[in-house]
């Protein structure tokens, strides 16, 4: 490992591999640096991801794509299933991937850019002067070593420590923070082409659980819920128990996933001297689905470009590095988040009942796009008696 | 003190990010408390999925 580069990136997920994969296209030194001692293992994830959002960054691979969703079903707690049907609507679904393989293509195209890349290195420490980062303390089997960069990178996912020892506070609240459980689920009587989402006080209270097609017979049968919400007797992974006996009692599980997705608003400035934030670590994740994949690596690609204009003009002060958090902030991504955020504040009120009757208002349309701002319309116009009611979903959608 | 039950544990970080002292930290595959920083407040022991941490009386 050099002592020096132009840009140093903690953490090899989706966000910082994107990151070192673009700034070393653009023609930087690159070091990417990941504690685990596998790129993609242990996985966190329940690997839904758009099919647009991918090939935006990447071709799809059958070596890394385990699924090819056609349809998404939401089911309420009554049963009633709104069913979103590609073939109805016209617009692709989705991919279900297989993580440890995609995280793994992601850095393996970065190393192949040119990136340097480390397994089993931690930053443990920020290089600061005075209030700028200029790289970090890391360790790698017992060593410790300065790596000094112009630009530091943090992509150190949902546990990030790196902005935090920066002087830039992560902490998530409890209510935030969707704290999952998620089994690999074999020999199951599942449809092989939808992702379903379960809704309801009993399965999830404030939060869904997922049953992702993984196969014909195989799928992620996961659950989060708001931290918040967990008691003793009653985690995540009792709910998910609950449901595995009642849906799948035969089923044989051969992995668990544990994981916390935060659904609170991004961190309010994600850019200091000499340092940018990116993905997870950025709170970034959409608060509505926990989906993150796609967002850390817009936001991991946005920061590389920003980074290297910034480099290029020998200026990495905060202000230099400002267009990535304007731009990130201004784009479809930025105003979904807000938008979204908006949203799910106003659905964790709702009750069991309430969303029985949105959901039966809609249940049967054939939808001619699949996206949350098509579903929520459609509520809005068919439940005229709830207007006042909606009035907070209406005014996420303004 | 703020007692981590390694067997269940499954090292995914969610209590990390809600502690507002920022005491735990995931290294080596390990969850590690900083003892002086915690200050047993039980914050975390709610984010966890699997019930892997618990505030116990002892010092
Ligand atoms: C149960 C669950 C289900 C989910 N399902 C979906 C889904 O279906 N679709 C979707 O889009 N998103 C989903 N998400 C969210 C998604 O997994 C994340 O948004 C995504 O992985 C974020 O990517 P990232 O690169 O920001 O962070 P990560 O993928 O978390 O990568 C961060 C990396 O940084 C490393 N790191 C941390 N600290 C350091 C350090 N000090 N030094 C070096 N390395 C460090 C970590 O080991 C980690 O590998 C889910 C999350 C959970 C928990
Ligand atoms: S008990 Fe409180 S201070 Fe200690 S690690 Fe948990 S959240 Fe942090
Ligand atoms: S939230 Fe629970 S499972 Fe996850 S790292 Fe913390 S103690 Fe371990």
């Amino acid at each position: 490992m050099k002592s020096e580069y132009d840009i140093l990136v903690v953490g090899g997920g989706p966000g910082g591999a994107i990151a070192a994969w673009t700034a070393a296209r653009l023609g930087l030194s690159v070091c990417l640096i990941e504690k685990r001692p596998a790129i993609g293992a242990p996985v966190r994830c329940a690997e839904g991801i758009g099919k647009e959002l991918l090939k935006s960054f990447i071709e799809p691979d059958p070596r890394w794509v385990s699924a090819d969703i056609k349809r998404a079903r939401i089911v309420a707690p009554d049963g009633t299933t709104i069913a979103l049907d590609e073939n109805k609507a016209g617009a692709e679904v989705g991919y279900v991937l297989d993580r440890k393989f995609f995280d793994r293509e992601l850095v393996w195209q970065a190393s192949k850019a040119g990136s340097d890349v480390f397994v089993k290195t931690r930053a443990v420490a920020p290089i600061m002067e005075g209030r700028h980062v200029r790289g970090a303390v890391v360790e790698c089997c017992g060593k410790r070593q300065d790596v000094r960069a112009k630009v530091t990178i943090a992509a150190d996912g949902v546990e990030s420590k790196f902005a935090r020892w920066c002087g830039i506070d992560t902490t998530i609240p409890l209510t935030e923070m969707m704290s999952c459980v998620q089994y690999l689920v074999t020999d199951i009587d599942i449809d092989p082409n939808s992702n379903d989402f379960y809704l309801g006080n009993d399965v999830a209270p404030q939060g869904y659980l997922w049953v992702f097609a993984k196969g014909e017979r195989s799928a992620n049968v996961g659950v989060g819920i708001p931290a918040s919400k967990n008691k003793p007797d009653m985690r995540a992974r009792d709910y998910l128990d609950r449901f595995m006996r009642e849906n799948f009692p035969n089923g044989k599980i051969i992995e668990c996933v544990v994981g916390g997705d935060p659904v609170s608003r991004p961190l309010p400035c994600t850019v200091a001297d000499g340092l940018m934030i990116v993905g997870d670590a950025a709170r970034v994740v959409d608060p509505i689905t926990g989906g993150g994949i796609g967002n850390a690596m817009y936001t991991g690609r946005l920061a590389a470009e920003v980074a290297a204009r910034a480099i290029a003009q020998g200026d990495t002060s905060k202000a230099a590095l400002m267009p990535y958090e304007e731009e990130w902030r201004s784009s479809k991504m930025g105003k979904n988040l807000e938008r979204n955020y908006k949203v799910k504040e106003y659905f964790i009120t709702l009750s069991d009942e309430k969303m029985n009757t949105l959901a039966q208002s809609i249940e049967g349309i054939n939808f001619s796009e699949i996206t949350v701002m098509a579903l929520l319309t459609e509520i809005i116009k068919r439940n005229p008696k709830m207007l006042l009611e909606l009035k907070g979903l209406t005014h996420a959608l303004v | 003190m703020l007692q981590i039950h390694r067997e269940i544990c499954g090292y995914c970080g969610a209590c990390v990010s809600v502690c507002p002292e920022g005491a735990l930290e995931l290294v080596d595959a390990y969850l590690t408390v900083e003892s002086d920083t915690c200050r047993c407040c039980g914050i975390c022991t709610k984010a966890c999925p699997l019930g892997a941490l618990e505030v116990t009386d002892e010092e």
